[in-house]
């Protein structure tokens, strides 16, 4: 186990430092930082009972959540009510080949996506185009990932860690071809490209799938909430839609969607209300002018069901807006790319371990400082960071950690209990230090401690300790 | 033991924190001095070290219970135990309770030492309610932030509030004084690029600032800014806001040369 985290260490390691040495990386992020963070705390001063709504918001999925069950059944009902159909998928590999033979079976070569984070846990394009379908993704970020051949590395963002420079040179290079032959930079000249190149394949289409960022048990129906209106284009065009959803998206009625659209928005983007909010409730029926022919849902189970009634429930109650992102240093500092996986940030490092398997992401609970700003920010007041604290106890009792750390530990714990023993001890290498720092006020460097050393100075410490000075002026005075 | 005269003192058992014992006692008098100057008795149990954390945010709870165990019994005789760091104060008041969970009687008396723990400037500002602050210093200074007292311990105002009794100060506000340093404890050993990443963002602001000092509330913070301060030549001074409060500012701040004052 030590031996996998060892080169997971130097693989998590490697990524980090790839990522601070990239400039342009480090241009995104630095632009991007306080944008989310000052247009969320706008919009929450907004709305004076901002936080009795994030109350609200947690209760409905905690009671959603203990009753996953029922409303689980209750929305797969009324979906087939409506004349959709429900299809269960106890993992990645389940959900893509559904996906695939809904797609083979109805005769599908161009199948077009909205932005889901579901499908991309489950590679969902891959398996697609390994059965000889052409995959478009119609978010304007996605579309611009998908060109670049990368990962989204956020997760309403999914193109945040690109400059605008790189940008223009992927759409030249992509839209040449197609008669694009004009390099543009402007960001609105961006845009209307994309969209004039995604109208065709839209049009053009045979399968569109999205995500959903909620599922409305009492209805039947799938919410998306966007602000590009591909997501409507994507599930209203093509002749089958499918919806990828995991199990933990589910609520009871319209009543609590409309309670948790008030602080999605809001915590996201720090809009009151994205631009568009769109609800589905399955295929065209004979009056509606428009809309699919046949209407599927992908329910994705791969490993949620084992959290319900576990230390880590609360993490299922994630409504994937991504303030625990844009209000995380160590993710401010490194993007997403660096987390491994397609979940970055706070919701990333608690949910990894949890998808993927404890000694699956050995390093991504200890990168980080507990600051708390994730926990302080989660519309659904998920504790993010005591769920990773709870991961390095979990760790630690795996022994998923090293036996060096692990001893040290014990022996260092061994000298703090015996605390004259301690004193004493401790006493050496503080006069050592002092005597070798205090005319420059630090130390360059101290052993072990490299890490602080190349890039700080270490304060010069104390002559002699607090509690032996304490101690032998009382002697004095007795 | 040093006593203060009084007709009932209220009697504050100092848990010094390891950073302060070891790096700088200055911060530890300072808190005393300010104890003794709101009537307090303070106390200075001998059986004491560190708070565990260490081990805590290892996630080696066996270890942390050990260690607690023995914080909680060397403080029982004492009305209050009071901590100059947010983050170590946060340990004994909010973590130590949540270890003993299939423990009662360890529970129980964890909750008890919990409720009579305070950090420093939230005990001075809010129990005690200190006045006339005999200190002055000139000059500008910012704040920063430590997370944990900021977010578990609500640790805003108090110091701020605190610090306009001394006089000739004038507060500067930090830009993102509620970010992170990048110190995370052990975090800044362990993942020393992004903790460096973090801490000179940190250091950009404070010099953006122009305050002449830079004043904070937790000992890991100040000494990774005040490391990496000097490591760029910065010549914003540091100190733990006891220190400034008790008036010990005249010899070298942290990270300065014996010698410069």
């Amino acid at each position: 186990m030590s031996e996998i985290s060892s080169i997971q260490r130097v693989e998590f390691q490697d990524r980090v430092r790839t990522a601070l040495n990239d400039v342009n990386l480090q241009r995104a992020m630095a632009k991007a930082k306080s944008g989310f963070v000052d247009k969320r705390l706008e919009a929450k001063n907004a709305l004076p009972e901002f936080d009795q709504i994030r109350d609200a918001a947690r209760d409905i999925k905690d009671h959603v959540l203990s009753n996953l069950d029922t409303y689980l059944e209750l929305y797969e009902e009324k979906v087939i009510e409506n004349g959709g159909y429900v299809h269960w998928a106890r993992d990645a590999e389940e959900a893509c080949s559904i996906i695939a033979e809904i797609c083979k079976a109805s005769g599908a070569r161009t199948v077009t996506k909205g932005k889901s984070m579901v499908s991309e846990e489950m590679y969902l394009n891959p398996a697609l185009e390994a059965v000889g379908m052409e995959v478009v993704e119609t978010d304007l970020g996605e579309y611009i990932v998908q060109l670049a051949g990368e990962a989204p590395s956020h997760i309403i963002a999914p193109a945040v860690h690109k400059t605008r420079e790189q940008i223009t040179d992927l759409f030249h290079e992509h839209h040449s071809p197609l008669g694009y032959t004009d390099r543009v930079t402007q960001r609105e000249a961006l845009v209307n490209e994309a969209r004039s190149v995604l109208r065709e394949r839209f049009v053009s289409a045979d399968v569109g799938i999205t995500g959903a960022n909620f599922l409305v048990a009492e209805t039947g129906a799938n919410v998306i909430v966007t602000n590009e209106g591909n997501g409507d284009l994507t599930s209203s065009l093509p002749k089958v839609h499918i919806v990828t959803a995991g199990i933990e998206k589910v609520i009871p009625s319209l009543e609590d969607l409309s309670v948790l659209l008030r602080v999605l928005a809001r915590s996201a983007t720090g809009q009151e209300f994205s631009a568009y909010t769109s609800i589905y409730s399955g295929p065209r029926r004979p009056e509606d002018g428009e809309g699919p022919e046949a209407y599927h849902v992908v329910l994705l189970d791969n490993g949620r069901s084992g959290m319900l009634g576990s230390d880590y429930q609360s993490m299922l109650r994630c409504i994937r807006c991504g303030a625990c992102l844009n209000h995380c240093p160590v993710y401010g500092a490194i993007g997403g790319h660096a987390y491994g996986w397609i979940y970055p940030g706070p919701m990333g490092s608690v949910l990894t371990p949890l998808l993927n398997g404890f000694d699956s992401a050995v390093d991504l609970p200890n990168a980080c400082t507990l600051n708390g700003r994730c926990k302080e920010v989660c519309p659904v007041r998920i504790p993010l960071s005591d769920l990773l604290l709870k991961h390095r106890t979990e760790q630690h009792e795996r022994k998923l950690t090293s036996a060096t750390s692990r001893w040290i530990l014990t022996a260092w714990a061994w000298l703090v209990r015996r605390p004259r023993f301690y004193q004493a001890v401790m006493s050496i290498p503080l006069w050592i230090m002092n005597r070798v720092s205090r005319g420059s006020g630090g130390l360059r460097w101290i052993p072990f401690g490299r890490g602080w050393t190349n890039t700080r100075d270490f304060p010069a410490p104390s002559r002699k300790s607090f509690l032996r000075q304490w101690y032998s002026q009382e002697k004095g005075h007795e | 033991m040093k006593t203060h005269q009084s007709n009932s003192p209220i009697t504050v058992g100092l848990f010094v924190t390891c950073l302060a014992d070891l790096m700088r006692p200055q911060v530890a008098f300072a808190a005393v001095s300010l104890l003794e100057h709101a009537q307090c008795e303070v106390r200075v149990p001998r059986g004491q070290s560190c708070c565990g954390q260490p081990a805590l945010n290892s996630g080696d709870r066996a270890n942390s219970i050990e260690i607690a165990k023995q914080v909680i019994t060397e403080f029982s005789d004492v009305d209050y135990v009071v901590v100059p760091s947010g983050s170590c104060a946060d340990t004994l008041k909010n973590k130590y309770p949540n270890l003993f969970s299939k423990d009662m009687r360890w529970a129980r008396r964890a909750q008890k030492f919990a409720d009579k723990t305070w950090e420093l400037t939230k005990f001075l500002y809010e129990k005690v309610e200190l006045k006339e602050i005999d200190a002055a210093l000139d000059g500008v200074y910012t704040y920063h932030d430590s997370c944990t007292g900021l977010r578990e311990l609500s640790i805003y105002e108090q110091p701020r509030e605190l610090l306009k009794q001394v006089k000739g100060l004038r507060l500067k506000e930090l830009k993102d004084s509620n970010v992170c340093c990048g110190f995370g404890g052990l975090f800044s050993l362990k993942y020393s690029n992004i903790s460096t990443h973090l801490v000179s963002d940190k250091c950009t602001e404070i010099c953006n600032s122009d305050a002449d000092m830079v004043l904070g509330g937790d000992l890991g913070c100040l000494l990774n800014i005040a490391g990496r301060l000097r490591r760029d030549n910065k010549k914003a001074r540091v100190f733990h806001i006891a220190e400034v409060l008790a008036g010990m500012t005249d010899g070298p701040a942290i990270g300065d040369p014996e010698e410069s004052q």
